[in-house]
């Protein structure tokens, strides 16, 4: 459609009005600029709230006790609700819904923890096997806790990578005995986690053998499950039903939110969900709105040219241009100078981000690699594309409809 | 070449219309050079326009080359004008920041002939108004009369079947108006048809054959001394009286 002669008089025409074009130009690459700016920084704040979500199942609700702050039948607020194995049962069996579940058992502090002289300080996390789902452990070498473990209290152990390195250097410490305060257990697998360094330093622990082995008789500090791909309303459900079963295991308000703590991801996921989709309309709509700016800007500039050239295009209508050569001499231009300064202004945007990347510190966790992806570098460009033709359609329209034996009269 | 068969043209003009064309019989046959004279509102640059397809026609008859040319689409007229019509004008209308090479290689550009034939094709009608080596010069560095002459080789270079010159001299002296007459009666002998339209006496009389309009009819139509006709002028059955000329 453009071909050479065509591309010539586009650039000879823009360059006799050098100044023209460029300020032109300028307020198509600007708001360019603005949208991929925007869009970018977005990503950004978008990818900073999924670092917070990154290693934990989103569809899960965490449930861990506090302190009663309401009076009810007869008891005094102040009350420490403890839960128990009993808690655990009857909640993964009586709530519907329920997919992969654990509780997780805290022993208060770090513990020392050996290997043939080497010793390390680490933190102990007993759980069911199905915390693996809920936490997204990464097994990269034997393997997690399983049922059998549990019911046999076995004195077995999944260790983080940081916690096998500090032990056992290079070698693996699969199927190595390490002393927990002194008691033996056996290293059945080593775990990876995508969330900070501190879950990776991390041993795992059948919940009953360290009930058992550190004197927790029947206690668990936290419940979790994921609620499989339970809509919203019904993970406030499974959420409500968890409250009112504990309420009634420990005889407090169900209206008491001191006492149980319940945090429902799928709530928080979808908060955030609706937030970033918020936020991605408005940025759309402002860049839009820019771009648009730049748009008008460009149509009125070539009206002007047309204007300009109407005399022009009479002699070239007399010399035999269609209408349709005419239309097409004045969209390409306009498409042109939009695609040409579109394209700068995508460029210094994703410049721009780059820079904004490289200078944010790396445990930066609200924005993160602000950047276009692939899809929006498209989008930008078929938007300029359509902006480009939309600019040059009116002044293409009027230019067409100019009758040369008006164009040509003589003054 | 060019038949007109009772021809009207009338333009909207408030709440009437005015009309121009009156009833325009007339044939011009192949490398025929005719001038149309008339007063100004005697509509001799509408017929121009008409005969050009840059205008359409109320009612009448109009075959150019046997080619009936009533009801075109603006496309259809474009293309029978690139193939079929030439254009000079009196303010010559060339480009202005096109060289006189490229401002005659426009009209082959429109009939999608490639670059380099386009190019090679312009140089020779460059050469045939002798302005060679004026190729590669703007408008604004040519005189009047070598922008004209660049005009008529860009008007040729189509090769076109009739040639249309409004007041082709108008804005020309003496001297180089004659230089011009001279090249449009030379393109007369290739067998281009050419109709000027001119209100200059001796430029018609350089001409075959003299039109006059007068209100939108055609009241004279008689050979010049040129063509070997006498200086007696017969009398048109349409506009029989006879009327004063100045």
């Amino acid at each position: 459609m453009i071909d050479r002669d065509t591309w010539g008089e586009i650039v000879e025409i823009a360059s006799r009005n050098k100044l023209r074009t460029a300020l032109t130009g300028f307020a198509v690459a600007w708001g360019i600029f603005m949208l991929v700016v925007l869009l970018g920084s977005g990503n950004g704040l978008a990818h900073g709230i999924e670092h917070q979500f990154r290693d934990d199942a989103i569809n899960s609700i965490w449930v861990s006790s506090g302190r009663t702050s309401m009076p009810y039948k007869g008891l005094q607020p102040g009350r420490q609700v403890r839960m128990t194995n009993d808690d655990y049962d009857e909640v993964i069996t009586r709530v519907p819904g329920v997919e992969h579940a654990s509780a997780r058992f805290w022993i208060f502090g770090n513990q020392q923890v050996t290997y043939r002289g080497e010793t390390g300080s680490f933190t102990i996390r007993a759980v069911h096997p199905g915390h693996r789902i809920l936490e997204r452990t990464k097994v990269i070498e034997g393997r997690f806790l399983n049922e059998l473990d549990l019911a046999e209290y076995r004195k077995v152990a999944v260790i983080g990578t940081v916690v096998e390195d500090s032990l056992f250097g290079e070698a693996s410490g699969v199927g190595k005995e390490i002393a927990i305060n002194k008691i033996s257990f056996l290293v059945v697998g080593v775990f990876d986690d995508d969330g900070s360094e501190r879950e990776k330093e991390l041993i795992y622990l059948p919940i009953s053998t360290a009930q058992r082995t550190f004197n927790g008789q029947n206690r668990v500090s936290q419940i979790l499950y994921t609620t499989g791909d339970a809509s919203l309303a019904a993970s406030r459900a499974m959420a409500g039903e968890t409250r009112e079963i504990l309420a009634v295991n420990h005889t407090f308000d169900p209206e008491d939110m001191r006492a149980l703590f319940v945090n429902n991801n799928v709530e928080n996921f979808q908060r955030f969900v609706a937030m970033m989709s918020a936020i991605r309309g408005f940025v759309w709509v402002v860049g839009v709105g820019t771009l648009i700016a730049g748009v008008v800007g460009v149509s009125n500039i070539m009206l002007v040219a047309v204007r300009e050239r109407t005399r022009e295009i009479g002699v070239r209508k007399a010399l035999g241009a269609t209408p349709g050569s005419i239309v097409r001499l004045v969209l390409a231009e306009s498409v042109s100078i939009t695609a040409v300064a579109g394209y700068l202004g995508l460029i210094a945007g994703v410049g721009v981000l780059e820079g904004m990347s490289a200078l944010l510190p790396e445990e930066s966790s609200f924005f993160r690699n602000p950047e276009v992806d692939l899809g929006v570098a498209v989008s930008a460009t078929v938007l300029l594309i359509l902006a480009g033709a939309l600019a040059g359609f009116f002044p293409a329209r009027r230019a067409a409809a100019i009758r040369p034996v008006e164009a040509l009269r003589d003054e | 070449m060019i038949r007109l068969r009772n021809l009207h043209k009338s333009y909207p003009m408030g709440s009437g219309s005015l009309h121009v064309l009156k009833g325009i019989d007339l044939d011009l046959g192949r490398g025929e050079l005719v001038s149309i004279m008339g007063a100004s509102g005697s509509g001799k640059s509408t017929l121009m326009n008409v005969v050009g397809l840059l205008d359409r026609f109320d009612e009448g008859e109009y075959r150019l080359d046997g080619v009936d040319m009533s009801a075109l689409t603006e496309t259809q007229a474009a293309r029978y004008r690139g193939q079929f019509v030439g254009f000079v004008f009196q303010s010559f209308h060339l480009i202005p920041f096109k060289t006189a090479v490229e401002n005659v290689a426009l009209p082959l550009f429109y009939q999608g002939v490639p670059r380099r034939e386009r190019n090679r094709r312009a140089a020779e009608f460059l050469e045939q108004v002798g302005l060679s080596d004026r190729a590669h010069h703007l408008p604004k560095e040519m005189s009047g009369g070598q922008q004209q002459r660049v005009a008529i080789a860009r008007a040729l270079a189509a090769q076109p079947k009739v040639l249309l010159a409004d007041e082709p001299t108008g804005a020309l002296d003496s001297v180089t108006s004659r230089e011009v007459m001279e090249v449009l009666q030379g393109i007369q002998e290739q067998g281009v048809t050419v109709l000027i339209i001119t209100h200059e006496h001796d430029i018609a009389e350089m001409t075959d054959r003299i039109v006059h309009l007068v209100d939108g009819r055609i009241v004279e139509d008689y050979p010049t001394a040129r063509a070997g006709g006498s200086q007696a002028r017969p009398q048109p059955a349409a506009a029989a009286g006879g009327e004063a000329r100045a």
